[in-house]
């Protein structure tokens, strides 16, 4: 990249080195010498150098985060366009660490001038820029999956896709220019396809597959759990097919797209919509782009902030919006509306568990929704208790899901395992190690449902610790623990008798067979006297 | 049983009457036991007849439920009982219970004994030996720890009131030795004749208690009987025959004196009329249990003390007094040895109104100091048998009653 060293070593990095002399004396950049190398750096290519950064770290994790990226935007087109998901979820070995990724699913399909930007281009989306729940956040997953495919396979993505009965399913390869951030079409014609409609994405890369708590065979129960209305296939890459059936046929609640709440806003999106706004003055700006900013409030702020409400929107400048952002904070503004937020639902929670997890018992709560920083959100909690396949005295497995989607690495990180952690099990009779999560045969479920979960990195993977989502997720998980509570100490009450009737049933021989040798009864007479006093000892239990 | 033997100690030949057979108090035949057994097993079987959950009746075993009469001079078990009514959570021991009489039962038709570790063991046999009364096991209503049936065995003791010998149950404890002008007449087991033991002939050795002590007969000359706490100074008044020239019969009680040990002071004494005196260490534990046992009985056998104790006994020593006339080595008094004197003089009916021990109790706790019987061994090895027991002996007034 740097071009003008002629003599030794061609560092990547930023400062040109003097050619080799006895002395060796640095010879100092100058500002021109510098501004010969500055230049854009594209998104494609800060990524390409920073995968871990997007959850590619690793070639068993990559492999992850492909079907992962591929399995979220299937998932929410086919629920904006009001389709059940049925997806294919195939991985193939090609030898050593090559793979080939394929996701179908049965979604609307994509306009075919969309796919190359969809496929190619890194930050092109439909969700970055409108506050809704779903399951992408950025625009940037599934184009970082094929350019990971791309640099370590030199293969284009391949994409598939048809948006109805009667119109052409169109296969495109593509390849994206990472300098400029542009998908290159290598080709693109019409094919025949069998489906009716939907989108089938397939990406060569390098990866692992490998069992175990972070494998995509993992990824994909989870997804099962928080998505019962998901039917899954997955052919797996030593040839087993596994399905994941429905166990609701109910799609989830249709959520509204809102507008930020005031609070959630940092100055630097403040500043940007300032700029984007059509509105001409302050107070309109405030009541166009925000949720829950009337006139009034609009003139609350206004006061609040000493700007005057009329105040031109393109000329504020620095200090007047500092003044704004904390005139907002002074504001007393209505918390933002929740019908934007969809929880999974208790029944259909327990559904997907009961579906994944077999357990004696089941319990789940959905917690009414709350804000944080304007943001609302739910919280949801599950658990399964006890089973043959959950192990009896290990540490608890704690599920963490945001928006419908599990998240499998960065455990500790996360708000919900802290939330899992903190809570007192102890007093739901449940052992639990200090400063640990609960031992026995229990399984955990903790749902975010938010217009925006605050992640702690673009990958994803833990959910960021703000006191009201922490505080919410306790309570959701105290509403199960005593749930549960109720449920072990009536099987307690149910244990205790049968033990009580096995141990009268034990002994109670014992006093007949010494009363025979004591009194020469007869046999007669012996089963005679266990027969009542198994009478006497069931009816009265202490 | 009768079989021929050739003539072993002529058991005929008891010269003077000084064989002073008395009546012994305790019934020795089976036969009340086997009524109180069945008299209880009648009880338990009425009450499931009538449709009740039957009960046992378990006087409570302990100081709390014992009274001590000084005209008497034992202690009697008061009427507190233990009412066990069948439950789930007494079905086990209970069924225990039931089953230990029926055991009880078949040692006394059979004319059999077992040590309670036998016991133990006869209920972890096999189950399915069901057909034979009283010798089958007991399969899961056995015994995990012999703790659980010792403690069966001493309740159904306390319930059914005989003692656990005529049960049919015996220890299997080392019940002490006996040394001096003493005959002891007893019966072979091998030939069911008489034989005479004389208790001077044993050398070095000694005669030992058995466990079933009741029948046996004595012949002697001595003037009191000497029971002392441990068996290191047995061997020194033994080694030194100290019997002969004190005219005496000397016991070793090791430790807490067993029932057998007890029994048969008692059944010597009374046949010969001979005093006892009693010799412990000097401390709380000495007095408390040792000596208390041996003269008036303990707690946890208050139902059948009447027979083993020795009400007129005495101690002889180590009293607090002598620490003090004979300047003796000691060691300070721990706090569970103040204890146990404080509890004493509160607690224990025996010494509760007993002014000269609660003097002395008091005495002892005041000097915080303990000592033991081989302490005399600083004024000289012999001293305590050629000094020390000589003068007491003239001052009865210097003994504990």
């Amino acid at each position: 990249m740097a071009k003008k060293e002629k003599t030794v070593q061609a560092p990547v990095g930023e400062k040109a080195v003097a050619p080799v002399r006895k002395e060796r004396k640095h010879i100092h950049e100058t500002a021109e010498s510098m501004a010969a190398r500055q230049r854009d750096i594209s998104v494609s290519e800060f990524f390409a150098k920073n995968r871990h950064l997007l959850g590619f770290d690793s070639p068993r994790k990559a492999l992850l985060t492909a079907i992962k990226e591929a399995v979220d935007n299937s998932l929410d087109a086919c629920e904006e366009a009001g389709i059940l998901p049925a997806i294919i979820v195939e991985v193939k070995n090609l030898g050593r660490d090559r793979y080939i990724i394929s996701v179908q699913d049965n979604g609307p399909g994509i306009m075919k001038k969309q796919i190359p930007n969809i496929f190619g281009k890194l930050l092109y989306g439909s969700k970055f820029h409108r506050l809704k729940m779903s399951r992408g956040q950025q625009g940037i997953g599934i184009s970082a999956a094929g350019m990971y495919g791309m640099l370590t396979t030199g293969k284009p993505v391949e994409i598939i896709s048809r948006t109805g009965k009667g119109k052409p399913a169109h296969h495109f390869r593509l390849q994206i220019d990472t300098k400029k951030n542009k998908p290159e079409i290598v080709s693109d014609t019409e094919i025949e396809w069998d489906a009716d409609h939907g989108t089938k994405v397939a990406i060569e890369l390098e990866g692992k597959h490998m069992q175990g708590r972070q494998s995509v065979d993992e990824y994909l129960r989870q997804t099962a759990i928080a998505n019962p209305h998901v039917l899954i296939t997955y052919l797996d890459p030593n040839g087993a097919t596994i399905i994941y059936e429905r166990s609701t046929q109910e799609p989830p609640a249709h959520t509204q797209e809102i507008k930020p709440h005031p609070l959630g806003v940092e100055l630097g999106v403040m500043q940007a919509m300032l700029k984007e706004t059509r509105a001409r003055n302050l107070a309109g700006f405030l009541q166009n782009e925000f949720s829950r900013v009337s006139k009034r409030v609009a003139e609350d702020i206004c006061a609040a902030a000493e700007l005057k409400p009329g105040a031109s929107v393109s000329r504020m400048g620095h200090v007047e919006l500092e003044k704004l952002m904390e005139g907002i904070t002074k504001t007393k503004i209505m918390n933002p509306p929740t019908n934007c937020v969809a929880p999974i639902g208790e029944e259909q929670l327990v559904r997907g568990l009961g579906s994944v997890v077999p357990a004696d018992f089941y319990a789940s709560t959905t917690r009414p929704p709350a804000v944080y920083r304007g943001n609302p959100f739910i919280i949801e909690a599950a658990l399964a208790y006890g089973g043959q396949g959950q192990e009896a005295d290990g540490p608890a497995r704690v599920l963490r899901i945001a928006n419908r989607v599990p998240l499998l690495y960065q455990q500790g990180a996360c708000c919900s395992y802290q939330a899992v952690v903190q809570t007192n099990w102890r007093n739901y009779g449940i052992t639990q190690p200090r400063g640990g999560v609960p031992q026995g045969p229990v399984t955990i479920v903790v749902h975010m449902a938010s217009v925006w979960v605050p992640f702690t990195s673009e990958s994803k993977e833990a959910i960021a610790a703000y006191p009201e989502i922490e505080d919410e997720i306790i309570k959701a998980l105290q509403e199960c623990g005593r749930k549960l509570k109720i449920f072990l100490s009536s099987r307690k009450r149910d244990m205790d008798a049968q033990r009580k009737q096995d141990y009268i049933s034990t002994y109670l021989p014992h006093i007949g067979i010494g009363l025979r040798e004591l009194l020469g009864l007869s046999e007669k007479e012996e089963h005679k006297v266990v027969e009542t006093l198994t009478g006497l000892l069931e009816r009265h239990r202490e | 049983m009768a079989k021929k033997t050739t003539p072993k100690p002529a058991p005929e030949k008891t010269p003077k009457a000084a064989t002073k057979k008395r009546s012994t108090l305790l019934d020795l035949s089976r036969t009340p036991a086997m009524k109180k057994l069945t008299g209880q097993a009648e009880g338990i079987y009425g009450d499931i007849k009538s449709g009740r959950r039957p009960s046992l009746r378990i006087p409570i075993r302990g100081l709390s439920n014992v009274s001590f009469s000084p005209r008497k001079g034992f202690f009697t078990i008061g009427d507190k009982v233990s009412k066990r009514t069948l439950s789930y959570q007494t079905v086990k021991p209970f069924a225990q219970s039931v089953r230990m009489m029926a055991f009880s039962k078949n040692l006394i038709e059979t004319d059999d004994f077992a040590s309670k570790r036998e016991v133990y063991y006869t209920a972890k046999g096999s189950a399915k030996r069901g057909s034979e009364p009283g010798s089958a096991g007991w399969g899961p209503a056995a015994f995990k720890e012999q703790d659980e049936s010792d403690a069966i065995m001493d309740d159904m003791e306390a319930m059914v009131g005989v003692n656990r010998e005529q049960l049919g149950f015996i220890p299997a404890e080392q019940n002490g030795s006996v040394a001096g002008e003493l005959i002891v007449i007893d019966i072979d087991p091998a030939t069911g004749k008489k034989i005479e033991i004389d208790c001077t002939a044993f050398g070095r050795g000694s005669y030992s208690i058995p466990s079933r002590v009741e029948g046996l007969e004595f012949r002697t000359s001595a003037k009191f009987v000497l029971a002392v706490e441990t068996a290191a100074l047995f061997e020194r008044l033994n080694g030194h025959a100290y019997w002969r020239d004190g005219k005496c019969i000397i016991t070793a009680m090791g430790g807490v004196p067993t029932r057998a040990n007890r029994r048969f002071v008692r059944l010597l004494a009374d046949a010969c009329k001979l005093p006892v005196y009693i010799f412990t260490d000097g401390d709380p534990y000495g007095y408390c249990n040792i000596y208390r046992t041996m003269k008036v009985g303990s707690g946890n056998a208050a139902h059948i003390s009447e027979f083993f104790c020795v009400p007129h006994a005495k101690l002889i020593g180590v009293t607090p007094q002598d620490i003090r006339d004979y300047s003796l080595p000691t060691h300070p008094l721990e706090d569970k040895d103040k204890k146990r004197a404080q509890d004493a003089i509160k607690n224990d009916p025996f010494f509760k109104n007993n002014k000269p021990w609660i003097h002395a109790l008091q005495d002892m706790v005041k000097m915080g100091v303990r000592v033991e019987q081989q302490a005399f061994a600083a004024r000289g090895l012999n001293y305590v048998l050629e000094t020390y027991l000589p003068e007491k002996l003239k001052r009865p007034d210097k003994m504990l009653p």
